[in-house]
């Protein structure tokens, strides 16, 4: 029982988490068409520079003042370097931010090291929140929570309630029309790509500490917030938000579940003497949201929530 | 009507036809011809067969990219799969399974082929229905799906260790038993040859065509009696069957494949040695590959910031230079051939006084923060010249030569009407 | 008599809540020249785009050549016999001209996904590539990249590529559209050249292409035909002057005087 519980809260928090991620790549996407692929990179810098921060003052400075820096690093890459190669086309717009991508995570190695960084739990945050069936759930992971909930809350305000969210709003569904009602485009593109950027870099603050802090944070989680964006249906944030959830509880579900091909699959007559029936459920979590993704492509291209098909 | 129509020659005369489509190839295989009467040593040879197996796999990833309009960032996964066939194929050639036994082992890239093909022709059906940026999307969670899938399967991808192989099996072909590395340096140099001939054909086929005008407007194609997304998808299976060609070269030349050879690095590699190498022209892949097998093995002896590098070079080549070191070569060409071969000459001998300066300043910077960030007490010291992190001098040299740079491109670069 | 070339039944097209082709009905004749008139928004190109299968229709049915098509790929459609041209150019823009040509010409001289033939040594194929561009005024400019052409011989482009095919229904988008008269003119000769002997269905704004060139006109407002019959009728028609107000009613009327 317990461990349904705590796949379910584990699978929540993780969702919330590719949510962050998935949040401003979605934004981004669906209003420059830029697919950032360095967005993860941005959560890695997000990681780092809460790591620095902390070691320099706390965890609570850190936690306001690194997605901030990491929105600011993000305009200045739109600003000077997307901005010149939106003249080429998204191909080159995507060919450019995966360069970045590489060029972030060698940077990232000389100031940091190539090995993983001791960014810590604070330790106001580190005891056991509660106690379900004898097994304890950590603080730190109802805080983690707290602050996905928080942005989803605020996420949400700014998008309905301010004038800046309507019209991004508007840029998301028709970006061509925004410009012709006499609104700075540039300006609304870098400010977006700023937020996105700071979204993602909140996401690494408080995920950084509870996984690992390494070079190689950036491209674990890449792929995994493109498979949401697609399973969510592109330009859809309700979609992103549903595959985030979703995809988060599949794979702490299937970590949690010890059965092999052979035990489900048996009356088909698969036994463990195949290699087909040694493959155990858990071992099959990072590959879910892959399997998801042609899935979905095959059956329902447009994304759970998607508007149009690709 | 078509008696009273004069004959058009519209298309280039046989000569000029040879000098640019023969002829190059022909000389490039001369010079593959040429290369062991120098008695390259071993770490030559080493690199110049992984130039061969680059060059044919940049080639094939060009195919879909350049030609075709699709950027996949899961190339590596038919060069893979097509390479693991060939692991296998070696080991079935060993042990004489079947009428594996006389299969001789030169021509295993064709078996890497038909594996890299098949493979394309599995996964191509669902992706190859869309372009663009989700395609680009697809191709990741696939390459990712099956760089996760393959250590699910130990007795197809052997884990870890991945699938090893003994090459000096099966009959010999032309003589040459591919032991030594100069016989497999001829089975590397006849693919390559092969290879290249091969693509550059597909170039000129209708379909070949067709795929450039699916990429420049796939709507007017439906419009000539073609579906765009069979044009995709056929072009699609032809690069995954080359991909395999470079795999079975691979899988020859090192004997041995890991799940890591299907992995998204060189998926990411091959990308960049084709778009830095320049995806508008047939050559450019081909260039590209040279320079990146180059710099991989070489620079990675000098610095071990080299991804660094590389990362810049791409980056600075898609900003900058979008047409790639191809489009480079040939615009300098055309400037020294064009009307005022001084002026431009003068105008390129300052861009790349800049770039130079702009290169000092980098290199210096990010060599001192390597050794400031490993904390092995090591000092930069090109020229003898000590330049630690706390030195003055370091930081001037990063300084000046950064904004001479920038300021000497400027320059050059200022806009035409103004120095009319 | 004897088949329609193009027959819409019925046809309606909504984009969620906008009705913007409504119970569209035309009968055209094998060999007629049709043109399609109408205000800006009429739903000119959509009508266009449901014949050609970009669009497929809420309801209502395509017929060319007495096969129902609606609801076919556009390329299937094309294979049929029915090719059209696109309102702004829409062509190879990195290929030459001779290339596009090439392009427009390969499915008719049965060359299909081929990956086994020399496309520079099939002669028939480059003899007709050359007899359209020779048509269509563009031999001297068939090394030139499409992308370099002047905007007048790239509409010529465009045409070109659409008659390749040899498709015996044709399917013109504004041919005429930002070009000066001498160009119109030259464009307006070409036309005729080209469709000897087809069917041509034109969407024009320049009424003197219009009623120089057409056997039959349909007056399309506001996503439905209000009228269909010879220019001498349409000019007549009220209610087609009713529904051209301003600078085109003027240009109607003075058309309808006596020359």
């Amino acid at each position: 029982m317990e461990t349904i519980v705590f796949a379910l809260l584990n699978g929540v928090i993780y969702g919330l988490l590719l949510f962050m991620l998935s949040s401003g790549l979605t934004l981004i996407f669906s209003m420059m068409g830029v697919l950032n692929f360095a967005h993860a990179s941005f959560y890695m810098l997000g990681a780092y520079f809460a790591y620095t921060i902390m070691g320099a003052t706390s965890f609570w400075i850190a936690l306001f003042l690194a997605p901030v820096l990491v929105g600011l690093v993000g305009a200045v890459v739109e600003r000077y370097g997307l901005r010149r190669v939106h003249a080429n086309g998204h191909v080159a717009e995507l060919l450019f931010t995966f360069g970045l991508a590489y060029l972030i995570e060698e940077i990232v190695k000389i100031i940091w090291g190539k090995t993983s960084v001791d960014y810590r739990i604070p330790d106001l945050l580190n005891f056991p929140a509660f106690t379900v069936y004898g097994a304890s759930f950590p603080a730190y992971r109802m805080f983690m929570l707290f602050v996905a909930i928080s942005m989803l809350v605020g996420l949400w305000l700014l998008l309905k309630k301010t004038r800046a969210g309507l019209i991004i709003q508007a840029a998301l569904s028709h970006p061509n029309m925004v410009g012709h009602l006499g609104h700075n485009v540039p300006l609304i593109f870098m400010t977006v790509f700023g937020i996105g950027c700071a979204l993602a870099g909140l996401a690494g603050v408080i995920a950084g500490n509870i996984f690992v802090t390494d070079p190689a944070m950036a491209i674990q989680m890449g792929p995994i917030v493109f498979v949401v964006v697609v399973v969510g249906g592109i330009g859809s944030l309700e979609g992103a938000f549903l595959a985030s959830l979703l995809i988060g509880l599949l794979q702490n579900f299937a970590v949690g579940i010890n059965a092999s091909f052979a035990d489900i699959f048996g009356f088909l007559g698969l036994t463990e003497a195949m290699e087909v029936g040694q493959i155990n459920i858990s071992s099959l979590g990072p590959m879910l949201p892959f399997l998801l993704l042609v899935l979905i492509l095959i059956f329902r291209p447009r994304g759970l929530m998607g508007e149009k098909e690709l | 009507m078509s008696d009273a129509t004069t004959t058009y020659d519209l298309a280039p005369s046989t000569g000029a036809k040879f000098r640019q489509r023969t002829l190059p190839i022909l000389i490039f295989a001369a010079i593959l011809l040429a290369i062991p009467m120098v008695g390259p040593s071993r770490t030559m040879y080493t690199l110049m067969h992984q130039m061969g197996i680059n060059i044919v796999f940049a080639l094939s990833y060009n195919m879909i990219l350049g030609k075709g309009g699709l950027l996949s960032f899961g190339h590596a996964v038919y060069f893979g799969l097509g390479g693991y066939l060939c692991m296998h194929a070696l080991n079935w050639i060993e042990d004489g399974v079947g009428l594996w036994g006389s299969f001789p082992v030169f021509f295993l890239p064709i078996v890497g082929f038909v594996g890299g093909a098949a493979a394309a022709a599995i996964i191509g059906w669902p992706s190859c229905r869309r372009a663009g940026t989700t395609f680009a999307m697809i191709s990741l969670g696939i390459a990712e799906l099956v760089y996760a899938g393959s250590y699910m399967f130990d007795s197809l991808f052997g884990g870890e260790q991945g699938v090893s192989g003994d090459r000096m099996n099966g009959p010999e072909m032309f003589g040459l038993s591919l032991g030594p590395i100069s016989d497999v340096y001829w089975f590397i140099a006849f693919w390559t040859v092969v290879g290249i001939a091969l693509m550059y054909g597909f170039t000129r086929t209708p379909l070949g065509k067709l795929s450039e005008a699916q990429r420049d407007n796939s709507q007017r194609v439906q419009f000539i009696g073609y579906n765009p997304q069979t044009v995709r998808y056929f072009v699609f299976v032809f690069a995954g069957g080359f991909a395999g060609v470079a795999g079975g070269m691979a899988a020859v030349n090192y004997e041995i494949f890991t799940p890591i050879n299907l992995s998204l690095a060189p998926s990411g590699f091959v990308l960049i040695m084709a778009y830095v190498g320049g995806i508008t022209y047939f050559v450019g892949p081909i260039f590209g590959a040279i320079l990146l097998t180059y710099m991989q093995s070489m620079m990675s002896d000098f610095t071990e910031a080299w991804l660094l590098y590389l990362g810049v070079l791409f980056i600075a080549i898609v900003m900058f230079a979008p047409r790639g070191i191809a489009g480079i070569v040939f615009g300098i060409w055309h400037g020294v051939t064009g009307p005022n071969p001084s002026a431009y000459l003068a105008k390129l001998m300052m861009q790349l006084g800049g770039i130079l300066l702009m290169l000092l300043g980098l290199i210096v910077l990010v060599e001192v923060s390597v050794r400031w960030s490993n904390g092995y007490g090591h000092v930069y010291e090109p020229f003898g010249i000590h330049l630690g992190h706390t030195d003055v001098l370091t930081w001037i040299i990063v300084l000046v030569a950064s904004v001479a740079g920038v300021a000497l491109t400027r320059y050059a670069n200022r806009p035409e009407e103004a120095s009319q | 008599m004897s088949t329609p070339a193009l027959k819409l039944e019925g046809l309606n097209k909504s984009f969620g809540p906008a009705h913007i082709i409504n119970d569209v009905n035309l009968t055209i004749e094998q060999g007629e020249r049709h043109a399609i008139i109408g205000p800006n928004g009429a739903g000119k190109s959509t009508l266009f785009n449901l014949i050609s299968g970009l669009y497929t229709p809420t309801s209502g049915t395509v017929s060319l050549n007495g096969e129902v098509v609606s609801g076919m790929p556009a390329h299937e459609i094309n294979r049929r016999g029915l090719s059209r041209s696109f309102q702004v150019s829409n062509i190879f823009t990195n290929m030459t001209v001779r290339e596009n040509v090439r392009c427009g010409v390969l499915h008719s001289m049965g060359q299909g996904y081929a990956f086994w033939k020399n496309i520079g040594s099939n002669k028939p194929v480059q003899q007709k590539t050359a007899e359209i561009l020779e048509q269509c005024g563009l031999i001297d400019k068939a090394n030139v990249p499409a992308s370099l052409l002047p905007y007048a011989d790239q509409r010529s482009l465009e045409i070109a590529i659409t008659i390749a095919g040899g498709a015996d229904v044709i399917l013109l988008d504004e041919p005429t559209a930002g070009m000066s008269n001498t160009e119109t003119d030259r464009a307006i000769a070409l036309i005729e050249k080209a469709t000897v002997g087809k069917t041509l269905v034109i969407v024009e704004h320049d009424m003197n292409v219009v009623f120089g060139l057409a056997d039959r006109i349909s007056v399309l407002v506001y996503g439905e035909i209000i009228a269909t019959g010879k220019p001498s009728e349409i000019r007549g028609d009220p209610r087609v002057i009713e529904a051209y107000l301003g600078d085109e009613a003027d240009h109607l009327a003075a058309e309808g005087e006596p020359a």
